[in-house]
């Protein structure tokens, strides 16, 4: 359980960065946390030819005010995060959500670009993000873009960003001093890959609700019809029949949609505690 | 009691140094020009090798059984009656028989080296179908784990014991199965062997993390076919062992012979994935019972049958009929019923070989009757303790002989039990229950009772037929010339604070100052023989022998005491770490000045044992001291997520005289964690083909610290008549209650549900699939 051999290197910026990406015609990964990667090279599942370390990247770091927005650089870790609690006006969810990945030396490391690069169907970030309805900065060779989370993720640990792009920030709408969030997950220890999740914002000023499942086989699913239903009738909405018809439509079996339901309704409750 | 005799609360000498990390493991050791070596593993359950080829330029570098010139394989012989030899060979030959047999080793300056070698090896099998299910052992015809076998049965017991004459005309019969499914060990460091050619000395040095470096020293010179006494097998700090490594592991042998063939040091570490893949070996039992008792759950007869997966191979020395022969004899535990009837199949399965893991067969069997006596209070309308209590052998009777002739030597199991009820706070629990939760979970609370047979020693391995057996441990005590005290035992320590209860009970004797004792274990060049550490067996067998030791010496310096005192002996005697005399008392420091430097002051009749002693030690009865417990579990169970947490666990335990209470509650506390691993985590699931499903901890799920509870522990010490000081004991109790406890516990929150759950570990998906059962059948 040892990786195979591979080189490294260490860009200075963001442009060095890209070209080292490109250089590598497709054999070339990048390395932020490493937290999934690190496991996945020791395994001899990603057996990459060189490893583009951009973990210390200025370009990649800091969580900035970015007025109707707040912009988190992609390399910075979830444990910045955490540790951004109480000054995140309109991003509260956001540390709530990333104290509650892994354990913390897994935080210490891994970060929140990582994550949705990564896109792990049981991971916080994507579906977190995926509710809050962020956008994802990308760079590549051709300039920068934008995608929408929930449109990042097209199946399990499969992104819209190219083999020579990197993803390099993300941008969080803030929410309004009224809106309310939800999230749950429900892991079987402590800081294990989630069973079943769901995640829940609602802002009525914005004229928002979102409702996303997570943990499931491929990406964050949006329940819509539930939401809207949530958005026009609130508490009268948030029921254990309610999440169970929102999850029936899903390719899940009967002990999968129980346990979906299950944290969906958790993620409802604590919008509108019973 | 002293400050530091035995019963004496004291810090453990060897924590100093784990707890800075300067502990010294295999993987800390590094000799120069050491070579690491890694594994190539079998890919399938099951297949005849058809080629194994060398990377071109590496023929030097890669081994296969064929270089192996002059080994032998691992073969277990017992004599019992039907039992069929499986023949292990370090490295596969024709046949592999679970994913993760050993096919091939490389040799490289590091490990990822090693690795990169074994990829370039071209390996050819044929693929045969695999044995995958033990319960299919009778239908499954076509597929012979070892072709020269009949059939795929290691081994089937029968006992039977008033069976029929008790069982008739019983008003109750409650019929139950329960099962646990296949599990690791994962203690935190897995196997290690460093092994090098000492000039010198003129031997192979075998570093190995082993509990039983004596018994590892007798294998590795039968199967390399040289003389043990060119053997020196040396058990440096073992990060856990949990009974992983007290049998010969096929890659010692290997790390040995590379060492034995090319006179250089060579090293391989056990890696995660070959823990969980190669040795997951532990725990799966199917129970299948019919209980038979009166109006009010009075056990009157059992009838069983176990069937235990036993993987591909029968591990040296004691064979898969240890493991037959626990779950037959334990089933009935600490009860008192006279008609039993058991047929025990162990099963040759294309999985690791079954070893025996901290409780070896008890936790299973304790799951099984545990859950029946639930089902039998359920059925006769009481409550389980009651049941439990008018079932359990009274402490009148001990000692007392049960239907499988264990001598229970001595205990109360009701006090225990009643204790249990008292401290878990039964009557409140219940009150709990029928108040609700706000959150809409389910409340239950769960019992569970045990004994324990601990230090089992020459009948009881010698009825098995054995080829090498307990019997004597012995210690030696030396006082060295500045007064202290040298400790050598053949046992190993590898979380169990033998260097301090050890210690403790030479204090007891001698009176020495344990921070002036020095314990040896682990290291056939400096130690007696001991089969070593396994069975609840050390602080028993090795404080008994240092106990004897320590006494031998008494004498001795007495004699010479008193000659320094010019009293006679007969008027002198050791105290405190003093001769005493009539008029005035000389330190054991003196004495021994006067020995090592100073002997014209030595009485002409000095005993020229000097002051060192090797005693010899085995309880007087060596059937066993047995421990007990009764643990009580609270349990809040979430029917929408499947969630089970345990919000209280009291645990009421005897094992006779506490050397040091506190290295029992530290194994009680570690061995509960590994039950409530057992219960709710641990699984090692094989798909149909015998592929291993759970190959990383992203698979393989362990109790954290989140998940282990706060234990409530309370201790009673009813001596064992027939040990040293009445110790007993205790190393595995914990381990074997848990799930019993758990599932009754879950059982108990759900029985309003109609949900009953028997089947190990009980994850979300079993436990809510087992309540959309019943919510099916009810609608």
């Amino acid at each position: 359980m040892k990786a195979a051999a591979f080189d490294y290197a260490r860009p200075r910026d963001l442009g060095e960065a890209v070209r080292l990406l490109a250089s590598g015609g497709g054999s070339a990964k990048l390395l932020a946390g490493g937290q999934s990667l690190g496991p996945m090279l020791n395994l001899r599942l990603a057996r990459p030819k060189l490893l583009v370390d951009v973990s210390r990247l200025g370009e990649l770091g800091g969580i900035t005010d970015a007025g109707k927005s707040w912009r988190i650089g992609a390399a910075v870790t979830h444990a910045e995060i955490e540790d951004a609690v109480g000054t995140l006006a309109g991003g509260e969810m956001l540390p709530l959500v990333a104290a509650g990945i892994a354990y913390r030396s897994v935080r210490n490391r891994g970060t929140i670009g990582g994550s949705l690069a990564h896109a792990d169907p049981s991971a916080d970030w994507p579906l977190a993000l995926a509710a809050l309805d962020a956008t994802v900065v990308i760079n590549g060779a051709k300039g920068e873009r934008a995608v929408s989370v929930d449109r990042l993720i097209r199946a399990a640990f499969t992104t819209d960003v190219a083999e020579d792009e990197i993803v390099t920030a993300v941008t969080v709408p803030k929410l309004s001093p009224s809106a309310r969030v939800g999230y749950f997950k429900f892991c079987r220890k402590t800081g294990e890959f989630a069973e079943a999740a769901a995640a829940a914002v609602v802002d009525p000023e914005r004229r928002v609700a979102r409702i996303f499942l997570g943990a499931l086989s491929g990406p964050p699913h949006s329940l819509a019809a539930l939401a809207r239903r949530i958005a026009e009738e609130g508490a009268a909405a948030c029921s254990r029949e309610a999440a169970l018809e929102a999850v029936a439509a899903l390719p899940l079996d009967a002990v999968d949609r129980r346990m979906h339901a299950g944290a969906l309704l958790r993620a409802l409750q604590q919008i509108y505690p019973p | 009691m002293t400050s530091q005799g035995i019963g004496a609360r004291v810090a453990r000498k060897e924590d100093a140094r784990h707890l800075h990390g300067r502990g010294n493991f295999v993987s800390d050791m590094i000799m120069p020009g050491q070579q690491e070596v890694a594994f190539l593993r079998s890919p399938v359950a099951h297949g005849r090798i058809q080629r194994v080829g060398k990377p071109q330029g590496y023929e030097q570098s890669v081994f296969v059984w064929g270089d192996l010139t002059g080994v032998k394989p691992i073969v277990a012989t017992s004599t019992l009656p039907g039992y069929q030899l499986s023949a292990q060979h370090p490295l596969a030959h024709e046949k592999v028989r679970f994913v993760g047999d050993p096919v091939a080793m490389a040799v490289a300056p590091s490990r990822a080296e090693a690795e990169d070698l074994l990829e370039q090896v071209d390996l050819e099998i044929e693929d045969l179908p695999a044995l995958v299910d033990a319960s299919l052992v009778s239908k499954e015809t076509a597929v012979r784990v070892h072709e020269e076998w009949p059939n795929n049965l290691f081994i089937t017991m029968n006992y039977e014991s008033g069976f029929d004459a008790k069982a008739q005309g019983a008003p109750v019969v409650v019929e139950r199965e329960a099962s646990l499914s296949r599990q690791a060990m994962v203690p935190m460091e897995g196997k290690a062997v460093l092994a090098y050619w000492d000039e010198r000395a003129n031997q192979l040095i075998v570093y190995s993390s082993t509990q039983t470096p004596h018994m590892i020293r007798i294998g590795l010179a039968e199967t390399l076919g040289i003389d043990d006494g060119q053997i020196r097998v040396i058990s440096p700090d073992v990060g856990g062992a949990f009974g992983y490594k007290c049998i010969l592991q096929p890659e010692e042998i290997c790390i040995a012979w590379l060492a034995l063939r090319f006179r250089q040091p060579f090293r391989y570490i056990e890696d995660r994935r070959e823990h969980l893949t190669a040795g997951a070996n532990a725990r799966q039992h199917a129970y299948k019972l019919r209980a038979y008792a009166d109006a009010t759950g009075r056990l009157l007869a059992l009838d069983a049958e176990i069937t235990i997966d036993g993987g591909a191979y029968s591990m040296w020395p004691y064979t898969v009929g240890l493991e037959t022969g626990q779950a037959t004899g334990n089933l009935p535990g600490p009860y008192e019923f006279r008609g039993y009837r058991c047929k025990t199949q162990c099963v040759a399965t294309n999985k690791p070989g079954f070893l025996p893991y901290r409780g070896v067969a008890r936790t299973g069997v304790c799951f099984a009757t545990e859950l029946m006596m639930d089902a039998i209070a359920h059925k006769v309308g009481r409550e389980p303790w009651e049941v439990r209590r008018d079932n359990l052998v009274p402490a009148a009777a001990m000692p007392y002989d049960n239907i499988t002739k264990k001598h229970y030597d001595s205990g109360d199991y009701q006090k225990a039990l009643l204790t249990a009820r008292e401290k878990i706070g039964l009557d409140a629990v219940r009150e709990r229950q029928r108040r609700g939760e706000k959150d809409g979970r389910l409340i239950g609370v769960g019992f569970a009772s045990y004994c324990e047979q601990s230090a089992h020693g020459t009948s009881v391995f010698a009825a098995w037929g054995l080829s090498l057996v307990p019997g004597y441990d012995q210690a030696t005590v030396r006082v060295t010339p500045g007064g202290g005290l040298e400790i050598r035992v053949g046992v190993h320590s590898h979380g169990q604070g033998m260097e301090t209860t050890l210690a403790q009970v030479a204090h007891e004797v001698l009176g020495v100052d344990i921070a002036k004792i020095h314990v040896v274990l682990g290291d056939t060049g400096l130690t007696p023989y001991s089969t070593g550490t396994y069975a609840s067996r050390s602080m028993v067998m090795a404080g008994g022998a240092v106990a004897r030791a320590a006494e031998a010496l008494v004498p001795r310096l007495v004699t010479i005491g008193a000659h320094l005192m010019q009293c006679a002996a007969s008027t002198a005697r050791l105290e405190g770490g003093k001769v005493v005399g009539p008029q005035s008392s000389v330190m054991l420091s003196e004495i021994a000045e006067t020995w090592y430097r100073l002997p014209y002051r030595l009485p002409p009749d000095v005993d020229l044992g000097g002051l060192e002693a090797t005693m010899a030690y085995r309880p007087k009865v060596d059937t066993g001291a047995f421990s007990y417990a009764s643990h009580a579990a609270v349990v809040a169970v979430d029917t929408e997520l499947g969630h089970v947490e345990i919000l209280d666990y009291v645990i009421v335990e005897d094992c006779g005289t506490l050397v040091n209470p506190m290295v029992v509650d530290g194994q009680m506390i570690g061995g509960a964690a590994q039950g409530i691993g057992t219960a709710l985590y641990e699984e090692s699931p094989y798909d149909a083909n015998g592929q291993p499903l759970a190959s990383t901890f992203a698979d393989y799920l362990l109790p954290g610290a989140t998940e282990v509870p706060a234990m409530r522990l309370f201790h009673m010490q009813t001596p064992s008549p027939y040990t040293a000081y009445g110790i007993k004991g205790m190393g595995e109790g914990g381990a074997i209650a848990p799930p019993a406890a758990i599932f009754n516990a879950v059982n108990d929150a759900l029985k309003n549900l109609g949900v009953e759950v028997n089947e190990t570990p009980l994850t979300p998906r079993r436990l809510l699939a087992a309540i959309q059962r019943a919510e099916k059948a009810r609608a």
